[in-house]
């Protein structure tokens, strides 16, 4: 039983390296001898095929005049109107404020937060705290934001809600908070941070771990104090990790996270909520502009990858060091 | 290492576990009113502006709300969705993954960069929408599992986990004969159970936690899964203009908003102590050799 399968084996290494005729043969044998390993491989195949490359194909429709009936191949090319129907139009400055403003507003925020946090708990001695702290600042991230709108909903309801009462007393005014348009940032921002921070310093916390002790024993020895030898070993020691996470963050900016942002929109404060995300939401999926819609998203995932490639060669330039 | 410690250490490692432990209370504090909240009566929620712990305890909210059909037929079809999801969701990436782990697979490498570039660049939500519809499945509950039946992520992972168990296993069974699909069902699986049992909770919490494919593909409200059903009882109020919900319906009493976001929340934090197991685990075996 054994030997054929290694003179198969070897005879397969043989077959792949000669030119085209020997090796097409070769594959058919490989192909034989590996056929339940093909089978098993075909049903994830057929999915990143239909629900992955099937839409990407689909993107095409953004230079085209969907109509359904015509459907995606039978519609009309019509170049790049869409896109430039896009562009002329006034929602466009007024969703790149809104999504940039509410991205440099968590990267500002939501990101120092993440890393401070992360350097306050890995000072802690004392790992029954240490552990506890991390357990429950964790638990937000696996709610949805369904749950964290309704808690947001609940807590800020006018006239009832806790935080209503405590924030308007605190700022000496009686507005509705979930409404205002001034107060929209402010939350989705606050939202992010009880969501997520927790969970962010998991990746800060192992980077930490790595740092090298030795470096604190020597700078204890030369009389450095807990700020310095955080300042001077630790966060120089966590640096590329905070760089990667940067790029990342960046290449992330425009992707606004739907389903918050929907959640959060109501009549009042569209103003200042439309960002691209829930824009082709609502222009194409209620109104059924199916072209401009994914001209629009194709526009901000373009832009995207632009983002994250020219923080990278940035990084690389300034520090030699990126994520790819 | 001892570290000796100065008195400014000593103040501000005081101050550190003082504003740590405030974090972790702050994190609790919004599920502890909620839950409060859900075993109080109306009065009480509107009177009292904060309480962890209710003057009257009451079941009525559960009551109401497990005495209503859409509640819970939201709630059935959410469990039935999640499980459903999950174990084909399972399936998938490990029948894809096991041969993308041999290493002397024909096409593996052309296999693995379509799908690392699946994971740079996606079709984007109109795209995805048209397709779903056109192939019949708006409406179905096939559209809240198949759209992300794999996730790159967690295939990369699974795969490289293959890889590293040792070849002698699979040698050893080869002798006696067994098939492949043999090897994989009966030498591998059973291997990496605690690794597919993690990747199974992410999975299922993924799809429990999912609004947008809801929101995307199901516009006819008897199949509303359960996010769909909290964001119409807790939004339905004066503020909503963003359309799908439900004209005819009624607002709820206050009790109600708390009783559903518990009973939304509570499977998450029954796992949630399985979940803390593994995720750092997990995630860090991930993201280094990923």
């Amino acid at each position: 039983m054994t030997a054929p399968v290694v003179e198969a084996k070897a005879s397969e290494r043989v077959a792949a390296k000669p030119p085209a005729p020997r090796r097409r043969r070769g594959f058919a044998v490989h192909f034989a001898h590996y056929k339940w390993l093909y089978l098993l491989l075909l049903p994830g195949v057929l999915y990143f095929a239909v629900f992955r490359y099937g839409p990407m194909y689909g993107v095409s429709i953004a230079f085209k005049d969907y109509v359904p009936f015509l459907g995606v191949n039978g519609s009309p090319w019509v170049g790049v109107t869409n896109f430039t129907d896009f562009f002329a139009n006034p929602d466009f400055p007024r969703l790149l404020g809104n999504t940039l403003i509410l991205a440099f507003l968590n990267l500002g925020i939501a990101f120092p937060l993440t890393i401070i946090l992360a350097l306050l708990l890995n000072e802690v001695r004392l790992s029954v705290l240490k552990r506890t702290v991390q357990t429950l600042v964790y638990i937000p991230h696996f709610l949805s934001w369904t749950i964290v709108a309704s808690l947001s909903f609940l807590l800020f309801a006018l006239d009832i809600g806790p935080l209503f009462q405590f924030v308007n007393g605190l700022f000496g005014t009686n507005v509705d908070i979930l409404s205002d348009p001034n107060w929209f940032r402010p939350l989705i921002v606050l939202q992010e941070i009880w969501k997520n921070t927790g969970w962010g310093t998991i990746i800060f916390l192992a980077a930490l771990a790595t740092v090298d002790q030795d470096q604190y024993e020597a700078a204890i020895i030369d009389g450095a104090g807990r700020f310095r030898r955080v300042w001077h070993i630790t966060l120089p020691g966590i640096r590329s990790t905070i760089i990667v996470m940067l790029i990342l963050a960046i290449g992330q900016m425009l992707n606004t996270g739907f389903e918050q942002i929907y959640l959060m929109t109501n009549a009042l404060n569209r103003s200042v909520a439309d960002v691209f995300d829930t824009y082709v939401y609502f222009v194409g999926i209620t109104q059924g502009a199916y072209s401009y819609s994914t001209a629009v998203g194709l526009f901000k995932s373009l832009v995207g990858i632009v983002l994250i490639f020219g923080t990278n060669w940035l990084s690389k330039r300034f520090n030699q060091s990126g994520l790819f | 290492m001892k570290i000796h410690n100065t008195r400014g250490g000593r103040v501000f490692d005081a101050a550190n576990y003082v504003f740590l432990s405030l974090v972790g209370i702050i994190t609790l504090l919004p599920f502890i009113y909620v839950l409060a909240g859900s075993f109080a009566n109306e009065a009480e929620i509107t009177r009292r502006a904060f309480f962890v712990w209710p003057e009257q305890f009451t079941l009525s909210a559960y009551e109401y709300i497990f005495s209503t059909p859409a509640f819970t037929k939201a709630l059935v079809t959410t469990v039935l969705v999640t499980l459903v999801g999950t174990l084909i969701q399972l399936i998938l990436t490990v029948t894809m993954a096991y041969p993308l782990a041999k290493k002397n697979l024909r096409g593996r490498k052309l296999i693995m960069s379509l799908e690392v570039f699946a994971m740079v660049f996606s079709g984007g939500m109109i795209p995805t929408f048209l397709l779903v519809k056109d192939l019949g499945l708006l409406n179905t509950y096939w559209a809240l599992i198949l759209p992300a039946a794999i996730n790159p992520f967690s295939l990369i992972i699974i795969k490289n986990f293959f890889q590293e168990l040792p070849d002698e296993l699979e040698e050893s069974a080869k002798m006696d004969g067994a098939t492949e699909i043999g090897i994989l069902w009966r030498i591998l699986l059973p291997l990496s159970k605690p690794v597919l049992a993690t990747f199974a909770l992410f999975y299922a919490v993924g799809i429990w936690n999912d609004f947008m494919s809801p929101l995307l593909y199901l516009s006819d409200n008897n199949m509303w899964t359960l996010q769909m059903y909290l964001r119409q009882v807790t939004a339905a109020s004066d503020l909503l203009g963003t359309g799908n919900v439900d004209p005819s319906y009624i607002p709820p009493e206050q009790g109600i908003k708390f009783a559903v976001i518990v009973v939304a929340t509570l499977p998450i934090l029954i796992f949630y102590p399985f979940l803390q197991k593994h995720f750092a685990k997990g995630m860090l075996i991930g993201s280094v050799k990923g």
